[in-house]
């Protein structure tokens, strides 16, 4: 809303907000079981999302793995603990802050890039143009943006946890002279399905509030240029703000379920 | 006969802002019906109110006979392809090759697929409109006048019964606005399209218009050939011949 002046306003705009984000969701599930389904573009989806975000996952997951490790064992040697580093660590990793921080950088590429191309394309009447020729952009275009991105942070995660815990491994190798056999063991083995279960499933609802937010912002953004620039820019603040409830609702759950 | 579409008492505002005013047409099977307007009259919101893209607030509708407020998605969808649109900024999508933006409506539409397949209707629209040979190139790298010809070529793709041109020659240099006219002609000839055609650019409303109808203050302020408007006294129509 162009300015608004009174808290009442506000209010109301954020209500107004929150109910069209509920309905674009709502319209989400209907359009995503209808047929005919947009597979091609669906596939290249998948392919561009991870393709953009391949490089920067793994390399900030490779240094998260290197400096945890660096910094947690003066700690653990101090209490002569050393030994459980690689579980400390791989827990830690498989469990947080491998889905929060890769989350939080798809969030920033992924998200950005959805809401800056749907924006532009709905500034430059691309989405009118596909709907005047009787096609459904929001299947074309929305649907199979947050399928990939539902399905495709989950894979980045996964990726990115590896690649972390690997470079975990080359810290230990060089400081502590650990085998890379003795390392991964360490880290199975103290490893159970409710470590890995419910930190696997909220990857996915990482993914899908990412491509929902981009993809709402965009598709609903202002004329102009400057509406392309705030799509993308509040596409990244509010997915990333999404992520921390999601992950603290998961955490809520897991317990619940896993009584940890 | 009956019109192939219909406008009476056509009402459209954006909060206090009152664009549309009791506005009429009727567009005739093999017309091209100008509409000319100064920049904000309400041109552009018209057409889309044609299709849909925007909701008229009141008003008699009808596009092939068909009331088009309150009409179900799906009937609208198949009306949506007997009537193009030509945007005032060409809209191809630009992360498509030309060939691409041709075969998107085409492949969502196979009912409009005839017995020549896919690939030979898009050539040979893309020769229809001179430009077969830009079939592999994205949109970014032809100039402003071949996009607005492979923008006409995408919406006769789909082979309309009515175009809607919404300012055609629009940001063109005057050469080139020729020659998309002259085009028009042509390709209305060709697809046996009937044509409704917004603009202010008066070159373009002498050659090409059988009828013309002067918009203003979100009415119809006169009506005729181009050469009656042209000896009319009125101040408000002679402003747009000078
Ligand atoms: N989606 C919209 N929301 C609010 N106002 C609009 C919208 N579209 C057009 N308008 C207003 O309607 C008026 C007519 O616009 P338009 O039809 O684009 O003019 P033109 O005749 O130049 O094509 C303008 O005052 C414009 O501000
Ligand atoms: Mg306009």
């Amino acid at each position: 809303m162009p300015g608004a002046p009174f808290p009442g306003n506000q209010l109301k705009e954020y209500f107004r907000q929150t109910g069209e984000v509920w309905l674009f969701t709502v319209r989400f599930f209907r359009e995503a079981i209808r047929r005919p389904f947009e597979w091609r573009e669906l596939l290249h989806q998948c392919y561009t999302i991870g393709n953009k975000s391949l490089f920067l996952v793994g390399m900030t997951g490779f240094i998260m793995g290197l400096v945890l490790t660096l910094q947690t064992r003066p700690t653990m040697e101090e209490f002569g603990a050393v030994a459980y580093m690689p579980s400390m660590v791989g827990i830690s990793i498989i469990r947080e802050i491998g889905p929060v921080i890769t989350a939080l950088i798809c969030a920033g590429k992924i998200g950005s890039s959805i809401g800056a191309e749907l924006g532009s394309m709905k500034v430059t009447e691309q989405i009118a143009a596909m709907e005047v020729s009787g096609t459904n952009p929001f299947k074309f275009l929305v649907v199979t943006r947050i399928l990939a991105a539902t399905l495709m942070v989950p894979l980045l995660v996964i990726m990115s946890d590896t690649i972390s815990l690997f470079g975990s491994f080359l810290v230990e190798h060089f400081k502590g002279e650990v085998s890379f056999r003795l390392f991964f063991n360490q880290i199975f083995r103290n490893l159970t399905f409710g470590d890995l279960i419910p930190a696997t499933v909220k990857t996915f609802f990482f993914g899908f509030a990412i491509g929902l937010v981009g993809c709402f912002k965009g598709y609903y953004s202002r004329e102009g240029t400057a509406g392309v620039g705030r799509a993308a820019n509040s596409a990244v603040v509010i997915a990333s703000m999404l992520l921390f409830v999601i992950d603290f609702i998961a955490v809520l759950v897991a317990d619940i379920f896993y009584d940890l | 006969m009956e019109p192939l579409i219909e406008i009476k008492d056509l009402y459209k505002s954006f909060g206090e802002n009152r664009v549309l005013n009791g506005f009429k047409l009727g567009l005739y099977e093999g017309e091209n019906l100008v509409i000319v307007g100064k920049s904000g009259s309400g041109k552009s919101v018209l057409l889309k109110c044609i299709v849909r893209l925007l909701e008229a607030d009141s008003g008699t509708l009808k596009v092939l006979g068909q009331p088009i407020p309150g009409l179900d998605q799906y009937t609208l969808d198949q009306i949506r392809t007997e009537v193009g649109f030509l945007f005032q900024g060409s809209a191809l999508y630009d992360s498509m090759t030309v060939r691409e933006n041709l075969e998107f409506p085409l492949r969502r539409h196979p009912e409009k697929i005839n017995s020549q397949g896919v690939e030979t209707m898009v050539l040979n629209t893309l020769r229809s409109v001179g430009l077969a040979h830009t079939i592999d190139l994205m949109p970014e790298e032809l100039s402003g006048g071949m996009q607005r010809r492979i923008a006409l070529a995408r919406t006769l793709i789909l082979q309309p019964r009515i175009i809607l041109y919404d300012e055609p020659t629009s940001g063109l240099d005057p050469i080139t606005s020729k020659e998309i006219i002259e085009l028009m002609l042509k390709v209305q000839k060709e697809y046996q399209a009937s044509a409704l055609i917004i603009t202010h650019d008066m070159d373009c409303a002498r050659v090409i218009s059988n009828r013309m109808i002067i918009l203003f203050d979100g009415q119809n302020h006169a009506e005729g050939t181009y050469s009656e408007l042209s000896r009319s006294s009125d101040p408000v129509v002679q402003a747009f011949f000078k």
